[in-house]
């Protein structure tokens, strides 16, 4: 079986989950307490204006009616209006979907690229200092909640030492959003050739980003950690070993790629808890995301909006899964057989 | 290189372990693995190791290649390779000799070999390592490497990953890994162990014809004296760390010197003419009487298939299409009477695993039928048998011994468990009771009742799950390779229990086996399976000393058998240990 089909298998098999995430999100936000109608009516609304903007929003008719109509609304690319905002809310979601993948992203590779080679070394050098350092960042890193250290980053770097621009979202006042091409600001302005806005934005993006990465840190350190200790006492590590291979060789070639495995999969999972969980970060920084917007819709129970909100952080998974499968075959050729 | 050659001509040996000591450290503190170990290799020559597990005679090879793990540390002693003192060595002069000058080939070549990386390239690696081959040369080498071991196809097959491969295929490549650089010593640690008799005869031919002709020396080391007194020039045995004996391989088998030695000569089955032959003398009891085997079967099979479905895929069965399966078993028959024994002998992929598994009710058969005192037992499915009263009557004892018992349960409650659970028994003095009743007919020592899995020695932990099969008085009882996993020594104990079981209590015995040396001193009659197939089928001495099927032939022949071993040797055995078993 080649790569191809593989995928398009992978895809066919998202569908039935993706229309179950349909049902049960539609079905989820209408058992909400509290009434949307009565809500935007506000305090002084009669039973009439209330039944009246109910009619508008269409909750009057029957679940079943509804929910074909959402269905409908749905093959045409339309994810409702939010009533809250008032805008389309898959615009809404478009917006603010880069914000929250720009910080995800950026912090998940910062993560990476210091877990990474820590839990190599901590494997490599078992019960060393690095092992040890190893050892207390991801105890650090689980225990303390990501307002805390968002918070304490504020704090220390805003508050007393005045390095970081303040936690206001994702640019300061002074510049202006650069023509959107990818949703990143970083990128987008660097593309514009605005270096000032590019180096702005970036500050903006420091210190949330390292609040996400500190929390992400521990557990890809550690399954980095766990995966080479395993690889390093196989049996074909000793084979290597004694066909006298050159010490990196072994360790690269035969150890750390038999290890990137597990990884890869503990990184899919950080990547999908993080996108969706990081409204604490968002809120500290007051960074534009989709987790923010998410909830506030929850709260005023925006039906469309919050359906609008999972059946994208659904679509998101399913295609990252799809990355992740397809990494795992370019890694384990044994994967491509059992397709 | 030059100075290399001339030490060699004043010392003829190329190896010389002188008094070493291997420590390894654990949290009781420091145990010794090895002390004062002396041999020498010298050049062109095969020495075998020989001993039981704990002997430390893979931990001796270790400290040969400086490849000990980061707990065991050479405490004292020297150890000189062509003039070389490698125990001092440091790890860059160690892995420049590594795969140059001195190799090595493993038990278990699957897992020698890396599983994500295409074998033709692990060969490259060496070769580039050792500067055998540039890059542009490395592919070429490697598959002539491959060639040079018999692999067919070699150039398809540099490309092929370790699981693609069979067993043997695998060692095939650990070997050519080994030799690629053609060093001057080779070391096998177990290298046939798991593999067929058919495979390790061809694979220890393919050792002894390429290391002969480059003139290396090998050390071979192993548990199977037969192996070794096949292969070696000399061999040295060892005994918890120490040698206990080293002689030329004649002498070693005509006239051992050593206590332990005899000992380990006479538990091996090739020698012994009936099972009591195995033991030591002190242990030595007469032959319990033979059974009387009835006319009535007790188990009857016909027409037995299992066909395992291929694992069709998604687009696959989107476009409708499905692979016909594979055919495990293909339509065998064979019946077993009222206190009879049978063996049922083959290699791995043979079906014969699959055909016990469906007689103990553990896998669904695809059609056939199995009837075990008239009742039809594939009219209930496996899932729902342990319902039946019929599970109670046929009961299994597994091949691991270790893997076969819950970690978490004692002994006592792992044999209480089928008295709970299929006997009904509740109350918990009895339970006791019969427990310890079932352990002394075992013969395990009653203190050890209360001890977990890892706390028992691989025989105790045998004799735990002989004594949870038959606890519920089974009629048949079904013995999946129940000695593969042990020591010849503790092998040679479990086997004359079963037979004393089997006398006491009349039960049937279904003995799945891949050593034919066992099931000669232990069955009545023997199934030689091939393919799904029954090749041949007959009384033990029958079929062992007169086969008709070729393939049968073939699996006699490629048992080791030093010409050297005292006494009858297997085909002259036959007629009495048949009769006693």
């Amino acid at each position: 079986m080649g790569h191809l089909s593989i995928i398009l298998a992978r895809v066919l098999q998202a569908a039935p989950t993706l229309f179950g995430i349909v049902v049960v999100t539609f079905l989820l936000t209408r058992a909400l307490p509290g009434d949307p109608a009565a809500y935007f009516a506000g305090a002084s609304a009669t039973p009439e204006s209330i039944a009246e903007i109910r009619a508008q929003l269409g909750t009057d008719q029957p679940l079943p009616v509804q929910f074909v109509r959402y269905l409908k609304d749905l093959a045409g690319g339309n994810l409702g209006q939010s009533v809250s905002t008032g805008q389309p809310v898959a615009d809404e979601l478009l917006r603010r979907l880069p914000a929250s993948l720009e910080l995800t992203l950026s912090a998940l590779l910062l993560s990476v690229s210091i877990a990474i080679p820590l839990g190599v070394l901590a494997a490599v050098r078992q019960d060393s200092w690095v092992d040890q350092l190893c050892r207390f960042v991801v105890t650090a890193g689980v225990s303390l909640p990501t307002f805390f250290t968002g918070l304490l980053l504020v704090y220390v770097f805003y508050f007393l030492l005045g390095w970081a621009p303040a936690p206001l979202g994702r640019l300061d006042m002074l510049h202006i959003t650069p023509p959107p091409v990818t949703g990143f600001l970083v990128i987008d302005s660097l593309i514009a050739r605005e270096w000032s806005t590019a180096w702005s934005a970036l500050k903006q993006l420091l210190l949330p980003s390292i609040t996400l990465a500190l929390f992400t840190l521990a557990p890809i350190a550690r399954m980095t950690r766990a995966a080479m200790l395993q690889a390093l006492a196989s049996e074909y590590l000793r084979t290597a070993r004694a066909a006298g291979l050159s010490s990196s060789r072994v360790l690269m070639v035969y150890a750390f790629r038999n290890a990137l495995l597990p990884v890869v999969t503990t990184l899919g999972m950080v990547f999908s808890f993080t996108l969706g969980a990081n409204v604490l970060v968002e809120k500290v920084f007051a960074w534009p995301g989709i987790g923010s917007f998410a909830i506030e819709a929850l709260v005023v129970s925006d039906y469309a909006a919050v359906q609008g909100f999972v059946l994208s952080m659904a679509v998101l998974f399913v295609l990252l899964n799809l990355v992740i499968d397809t990494l795992y075959t370019l890694i384990d050729p044994r994967v491509r057989i059992e397709g | 290189m030059s100075t290399h050659l001339h030490n060699q001509l004043h010392n003829p040996s190329l190896l010389a372990v002188r008094d070493l000591c291997v420590e390894f450290a654990t949290r009781k503190g420091p145990v010794t693995a090895v002390r004062a170990v002396n041999l020498q290799v010298a050049k062109g020559e095969t020495l075998g190791i020989v001993g039981e597990s704990g002997s430390g005679k893979s931990v001796t090879s270790y400290a040969v290649m400086r490849i000990l793990d980061r707990a065991g540390r050479i405490v004292s002693g020297g150890i000189e390779f062509g003039g070389m003192q490698l125990h001092g060595a440091d790890e860059a002069t160690m892995s420049d000799l590594r795969g140059r000058e001195i190799s090595m080939i493993f038990q278990n070549p699957r897992a020698a070999l890396n599983p994500i990386r295409p074998v033709g390239k692990q060969i490259e690696d060496v070769l580039i390592r050792h500067a055998q081959a540039t890059h542009d040369q490395a592919k070429a080498k490697a598959i002539e490497a491959l060639e040079k071991v018999r692999i067919r196809d070699a150039a398809k097959r540099y490309h092929a990953y370790p699981f693609e491969l069979s067993g043997g295929m695998c060692q095939r490549v650990v070997i050519a890994i080994a030799l690629a650089c053609r060093p001057q010593l080779l070391i096998a640690d177990e290298p046939t162990t798991g593999l067929d008799v058919t495979t390790q005869k061809a694979v220890m031919e393919l050792v002894r014809e390429l290391t002969r002709s480059e003139g290396m020396s090998t050390l071979l080391i192993t548990h199977d004296l037969g192996l070794a007194g096949e292969y070696c020039d000399r061999i040295v045995v060892m005994e918890k760390g120490e040698v206990v004996e080293q002689q030329d391989t004649k002498g070693l088998f005509t006239a051992p010197a050593h206590p332990y030695t005899r000992r380990l000569i006479r538990s091996t089955p090739h020698s012994a003419a009936t099972i009591r032959d195995l033991l030591p003398d002190d242990l030595r009891t007469p032959l319990p009487p033979a059974v009387a085997v009835s006319e009535e079967p007790l188990l009857e099979v016909k027409d037995l298939v299992k066909v395992f479905e291929a694992p069709s895929s998604f687009i696959q069965r989107l476009r409708g299409r499905r692979e016909s399966g594979y055919r495990a078993v293909d339509g065998i028959s064979f019946s077993i009477a009222r206190g009879e024994s049978v063996g049922l002998v083959g290699e791995s992929g043979c079906g014969k695993s699959t055909t016990s598994a469906m007689v103990m009710r553990l896998l669904d058969s695809s059609s056939g039928s199995i009837r075990f005192k008239g009742h039809e037992l594939t009219a209930v499915s496996a899932a729902q048998f342990a319902r039946t009263p019929q599970r109670r009557e046929l009961q299994m004892v597994f091949q691991d011994p270790h893997e076969s018992l819950n970690p978490r349960a004692t002994a006592a409650q792992s044999i209480a468990d089928p008295l709970r659970r299929l006997e009904g028994m509740t109350d918990g003095a009895a339970i006791r009771a019969r427990v310890e009743e079932l352990a002394a007919q075992v013969g395990l020592p009653l203190e050890l009742l209360d001890r977990l899995p890892h706390q028992l020695s691989g025989g105790q932990k045998a004799r735990v799950g002989i004594a949870r099969a038959i606890s519920t008085k089974p009629e048949l009882l079904i013995l999946d390779e129940p000695t593969a996993a042990l020591d010849v020594s503790v092998q040679a104990v479990v086997l004359n229990l079963l037979a004393d079981l089997k006398a006491q209590s009349g039960m049937s015995y279904l003995f799945v086996s891949h050593d034919l040396e066992v099931v000669r001193l232990l069955c009545d009659r023997v199934i030689v399976m091939r393919a799904g197939s029954i090749v041949e089928e007959g009384p033990t001495a029958q079929v062992l000393s007169n086969p008709q099927a070729e393939y049968t032939r073939e699996l006699l022949s490629a048992i080791p058998r030093p010409a050297h071993l005292p006494g009858h040797g297997a085909q002259a055995a036959l007629v009495v240990g048949a009769g006693a078993a």
